[in-house]
């Protein structure tokens, strides 16, 4: 497997970012009501992050490690523009129902992370396949949810009669709603915690989660550009930031 | 409608109908990350009320004075579209400069919200109580009344869940469902119960 190849492996199935990973909750919860929203979710955050990664690795000798942060906010808070733009003249019906949750890819703790612990290492060609694999991983995953969501909320495959064609069915309503979101994902964790038992049994052990789902700021993937962690740990984020 | 009816009206929908974590998925991984003790709960909450008030006024004023400028829009500059980036940037130095500010004017305050503070440029409530502002069009008194009421009820819910977890602590949980799963349950019947309000407004 060349290092390419590798890139995508890495970011669809061995650190899945919505599986395995459990990064970028807050749009997995909000937009997976149907299949063709968390697919356009995905999508438009996959553009987002191949375009960062290849910026910021193209810049990674510019930018001043001090302001790194800000300077990859910036980026990415540019392109984030651009494709809310682009969406809103060719997608509208999508961008109307994906709201505020396009302009809420800046602060997708995905993207950032993928530039700190990637893009600002690696050279631009890996950089953008690292940015494809992740984004294709978390486009999948975003896709199944809002699949089973939309399959039992409203018996649909992506908005085609499925379920609901069979005589006699009811849609349970309220996993399209807010509450089905958590029941989901807390299904899909407590899943994924069988998963992690049986692979570590076979000594593969899965990477542990990254994100805030994992609740130990101490231990976390993402504390190198996450502000959210213990007060010791916030201090000397916070003096980087000021210099 | 009168003015105070309609910002009561803000106030009750954002805090309870419409709730920030429960229904609109905002700031979950505080709401998942620091909701062991109702303690530490209710400190995150109140910086985050404090926060977000003070953002949503600053980043109102800066969206009204100087990006929808009537000034630059009648010369047909229109500098809008800047929106998302000219926001983060702003709440980004505004923890900074309100940690900042605490420390050195109020210690007491800052004793209690200062471990908070930096965990908030993260947490995407507070972008997204900013763009919700200009998306709804509100005034600058409804932006305020918007982002205190949006941030009292990131406070009910995660004090609430606080308040559940230390409870469900000593229950007997199947092994898979242990840690952060059994969160997720609580917080979805949470989120039905909160459903509850919906035909209030």
């Amino acid at each position: 497997m060349n290092k390419y190849t590798e890139r995508l492996y890495n970011g669809v199935i061995k650190e899945n970012p919505t599986f395995v990973l459990m990064l970028g909750m807050c749009p997995t919860l909000a937009v997976t009501s149907s299949a063709i929203n968390g697919l356009g979710m995905g999508l438009s955050t996959m553009v987002v992050l191949i375009c960062s990664n290849l910026l910021i690795s193209l810049f990674r000798k510019v930018i001043p490690n001090g302001v790194r942060m800000p300077a990859y906010i910036v980026i990415v808070a540019s392109l984030v523009t651009v494709v809310q733009f682009l969406m809103a003249a060719y997608l509208p019906s999508l961008s109307k129902a994906l709201g505020v949750y396009i302009p809420l890819i800046v602060v997708n703790c995905i993207i950032l992370g993928r530039a700190e612990s990637y893009a600002s290492k690696n050279g631009p060609v890996e950089s953008i396949f690292d940015g494809i694999g992740m984004g294709l991983g978390f486009t999948i995953g975003l896709t199944i949810i809002g699949l089973i969501r939309e399959l039992l909320g409203a018996g649909t495959f992506f908005n085609m009669p499925f379920l609901s064609a069979i005589e006699g069915f009811t849609p349970i309503t309220i996993f399209i709603m807010a509450p089905g979101a958590f029941l989901v994902l807390a299904f899909l964790v407590a899943g994924m915690n069988i998963i992690r038992k049986k692979m570590a049994a076979k000594g593969k052990p899965l990477a542990e989660p990254a994100g805030c789902l994992s609740g130990d700021c101490a231990h976390c993937g993402q504390s190198a550009m996450c502000t959210g962690k213990s007060a010791a740990a916030g201090k000397t984020a916070d003096s980087a930031k000021q210099e | 409608m009168s003015t105070l009816a309609s910002l009561m009206l803000i106030a009750v929908g954002s805090a309870i109908v419409n709730n920030v974590v429960l229904s609109q998925f905002l700031g979950i991984c505080p709401f998942l990350g620091v909701s062991k003790k109702t303690e530490t709960a209710a400190g995150m909450g109140g910086a985050v009320i404090f926060v977000i008030t003070i953002s949503s006024f600053i980043t109102g004023l800066i969206y009204k004075f100087v990006l929808a400028n009537p000034f630059l829009l009648s010369k047909g500059i229109d500098l809008t579209y800047l929106k998302t980036i000219v926001f983060i940037l702003v709440i980004a130095a505004l923890v900074q400069f309100v940690e900042m500010f605490l420390k050195k004017k109020m210690p007491a305050l800052y004793k209690s919200l200062g471990v908070y503070l930096p965990l908030i440029t993260t947490n995407c409530a507070v972008l997204g109580v900013a763009l919700n502002c200009v998306t709804y069009e509100y005034n600058l008194l409804e932006s305020v009344v918007y982002g205190f009421s949006t941030a009292v009820g990131f406070f009910i819910a995660i004090v609430l869940m606080a308040g559940i977890r230390e409870k469900i602590e000593y229950n007997d949980i199947p092994k898979t469902f242990q840690g952060t799963a059994i969160v997720l349950v609580t917080a979805c019947l949470m989120s039905i119960a909160f459903m509850g309000f919906s035909g209030m407004i």
